[in-house]
């Protein structure tokens, strides 16, 4: 016991001494957060919406004009060439194209259908969709109005409609900040959890130090709780650091009981470290190490759900994010956090973390091994 | 000249006999492509709803059965209380709730006029945004079933949209470019100044300054094979791209990897200028990785659209080279526009090399301090 002891005030005065190590510790969790969720918004505004009006009549004006109120579009120009338009689309200074043909009214008055042509930069499938859906239901309600002041009351047949409100719940104003929070808390925990630890334990086998601390009697298991649990410890700082700059800068919801987020996040360290050290047994030096562990994070937070949701993703992605511990941890922050929920509610992936932990911790002190 | 030759040799020898990373190296792009172009969407599928329907009449079960079988919904579990609601939530089981109000056919048929409302687990708001607004065109669809008359001389406004550039709205044409760019700076920034800086820590860096080599070979030198390697796989991106995703190159082949190569040489120049500020390989690696991949994922307009970021983030992102690398693929690969349309980018990205290699040389030393 006493050995642990000493061999972990070594290894935080190692850590430690590093002063570019230590400033990153604090230093990217700060950047992360200010920038990161910051960055990561899916939201529509400002659609740069550019307009060709041949038509020049009250309706056309009026068609426009209610694109001008909507708070999504901002009408960049208009005029009457097309191909100036296209021009601005190629140039990224237009997302979409609004063509009213000359004759709508004249061909609207005499009861004729007339068509307006929509033209979106597609690049972004998601983002055109979203582009297409709004500017059409633009359009449609406009149409709704036309009738609506131009209809006869005797003539006016009786119309059912169904009143549709609705309420977000847990994020009213389904501010996006609130949503990726968790998420870089997962990443921030899982690159101190993963990279630090796994670099230590390289570095010093490169540098061959580990050798001299092979041929003393420290035991192996008394080696790897060493290596590993100061980077428990910070990873865990880096966790209360995390919450609290969300808390103060965000203003993010912590519903759920804390403890119980600290105790989770203890669980799944527990697997990302044995995943480190599992690596570092196969790495030969610190840049495969990193290439290893970059794989790792960059296959598994993208499938994650952190971005975007895990329902919408194949049935053989949902079949691979079993064994992804940052899809577990990802969906029991958010509950507990966001929506308030119990060890009750999180019970599936708390006893899966435990269980890929103990798996993944045996199967990397087996395969360490102090000779080589 | 031989000895520079001889160094180069002995520098692929150094990357090729390193299997594992050269697996990884090529592992990544196929990987992130497989990943991009099947897994990662924010399509609607399989959303789990529960009904809490006060009713129970024709009208609410035609509604539910309808968007049942619109399949991008499925019927959790119909509830009966308002509680229920909030442990389905926290259960996380259902996205949304929907309610149907008591006399629900009554009151259409007599007032005209009957409520929804629509709750939602916002904790995923951008998902709740969606699921809204598509419910409520389902919703908006059963209206117009209900009222089948159509007067006589309406108005009607056909909007006819056509999607330019991506008619198929492939996500692939999204990310293709933002995978070139995150690779690119990965093997060229990343790589060299691990090397560089490995051999430093390793004490090597004494014996290669000490030798007849001066120190622009050996910058060079160890430049050379990590060119080719970069080159190799933004050809392979752009062949992955082409044939499992059909994203095509509209443009001129020539000057898309002429626009890879000059972003090549600026990611190699920051790579070197990482070294010479890095004294051991941990810096050099996640000042690397930090710096450079992080914000060529996030700030380079690959997942989230730059325009809708804060302003403040978005002039930060006018200072990455990725930015404007992915502006510039994009236009060449999916616009078909010739250089006439990306100059302006291109002289930004040689203006940031410059720079680079500028700082790079103020800082490099030739003796050890």
């Amino acid at each position: 016991m006493r050995t642990i002891i000493y061999i972990l005030q070594k290894e935080f005065i190692q850590i430690f001494r590093n002063r570019t190590i230590v400033g990153i510790m604090f230093v990217v969790p700060i950047i992360m957060f200010i920038i990161l969720v910051n960055a990561a918004t899916l939201e529509m505004k400002n659609i740069k919406m550019y307009v060709i009006d041949n038509d020049l009549s009250a309706i056309s004006r009026g068609l426009i004009s209610k694109f001008e109120g909507s708070r999504f579009f901002s009408i960049t120009e208009m005029s009457f060439s097309l191909k100036r338009g296209e021009k601005y689309l190629k140039n990224d200074k237009a997302d979409i194209i609004l063509n009213i043909p000359s004759g709508m009214e004249n061909n609207i008055i005499n009861g004729k259908n007339e068509k307006v042509q929509l033209l979106v930069n597609a690049i972004n499938g998601t983002d055109a969709t979203l582009i297409n859906a709004y500017a059409t239901s633009i359009i449609l309600d406009y149409n709704r109005q036309l009738i609506a002041e131009n209809i006869d009351i005797s003539n006016r047949m009786p119309f059912k409609n169904i009143n549709v409100s609705f309420s977000h719940w847990y994020n009213p104003q389904l501010n996006y900040k609130t949503y990726m929070v968790p998420g870089i808390l997962v990443i921030l925990i899982t690159i101190v959890g993963l990279i630090l630890p796994g670099l230590n334990l390289v570095r010093e086998k490169e540098l061959g130090t580990t050798e001299q601390i092979n041929v003393t009697p420290i035991k192996k298991y008394q080696f790897i709780i060493g290596k590993l649990l100061p980077f428990w410890l910070i990873a865990l700082f880096e966790l209360a650091l995390g919450l609290l700059i969300g808390k103060l800068l965000y203003d993010i919801p912590i519903i759920g009981s804390i403890s119980l987020v600290f105790g989770i996040s203890a669980i799944y360290l527990l697997v990302v470290l044995g995943t480190g050290l599992f690596i570092s047994t196969m790495a030969e030096n610190q840049q495969q190490l990193m290439f290893f562990c970059l794989f790792f994070i960059l296959i598994f937070a993208l499938m994650s759900g952190i971005f975007t949701p895990v329902e919408s993703m194949p049935e053989w992605g949902q079949w691979i994010n079993r064994i992804n511990p940052l899809a577990y941890l990802m969906k029991a922050l958010r509950m507990i956090l966001l929506k308030g929920s119990t060890i009750y509610n999180i019970r599936t992936e708390a006893i899966s973390l435990s269980v890929y932990g103990i798996l993944i911790l045996s199967l990397a002190v087996w395969r360490y091994r102090k000779t080589t | 000249m031989k000895k520079f030759i001889g160094f180069v040799i002995k520098e692929f020898y150094h990357i090729l006999r390193d299997k594992r990373t050269m697996l990884i190296l090529f592992g990544i792009p196929v990987t992130q492509i497989l990943l991009f172009g099947y897994v990662i969407t924010n399509e609607i599928r399989d959303v789990h709803i529960a009904v809490f329907d006060r009713s129970k009449d024709h009208i609410t079960l035609k509604l539910t059965n309808k968007l049942v079988s619109s399949g991008y919904f499925i019927l959790e579990k119909s509830i009966s209380s308002k509680e229920e609601i909030e442990e389905c939530f926290r259960q996380g089981s259902v996205r949304e709730v929907l309610i149907f109000e008591p006399d629900f056919a009554r009151k259409l048929e007599k007032e005209g006029v009957a409520g929804i409302q629509l709750i939602t687990d916002a904790s995923d708001a951008n998902t709740a945004n969606i699921v809204v607004n598509f419910t409520t065109g389902i919703i908006r669809n059963f209206i117009n079933e209900l009222n089948p008359l159509i007067n006589k001389g309406t108005i009607n406004i056909l909007p006819e949209t056509r999607m330019l550039y991506n008619p198929g709205l492939k996500g692939a044409y999204m990310f293709v470019p933002g995978i070139m760019a995150m690779l690119l700076i990965l093997v060229c920034a990343l790589m060299t100044s691990v090397s560089i800086t490995r051999e430093k820590e390793m004490g090597t860096m004494e014996v290669l300054l000490v030798s007849p080599l001066k120190p622009l070979q050996i910058i060079l030198g160890k430049l050379m094979p990590y060119i080719l390697l970069a080159f190799i796989i933004s050809g392979l991106i752009v062949f992955l791209g082409y044939f499992a995703f059909g994203v095509p190159v509209k443009g001129s082949l020539a000057l898309l990897m002429a626009e890879c190569l000059l972003f090549i040489f600026m990611s190699l120049s920051i790579g070197i200028m990482i070294s010479t500020v890095a004294k051991i390989q941990q810096v050099a690696i996640i000042v690397s990785a930090l710096s450079l991949m992080m914000p060529s994922i996030l700030l380079s307009g690959f997942i989230f659209p730059i325009e809708n970021m804060p302003i403040a983030l978005q002039w930060f992102c006018q200072i990455m080279p990725p930015k404007w690398f992915v502006i510039i693929i994009k236009n060449i690969m999916l616009k078909g526009t010739g250089f006439e349309y990306v100059w302006k980018e291109t002289l930004i990205l040689a203006g940031m090399t410059v720079f680079f290699i500028f700082v790079s040389v103020r800082k490099f030393k030739i003796r050890l301090e």
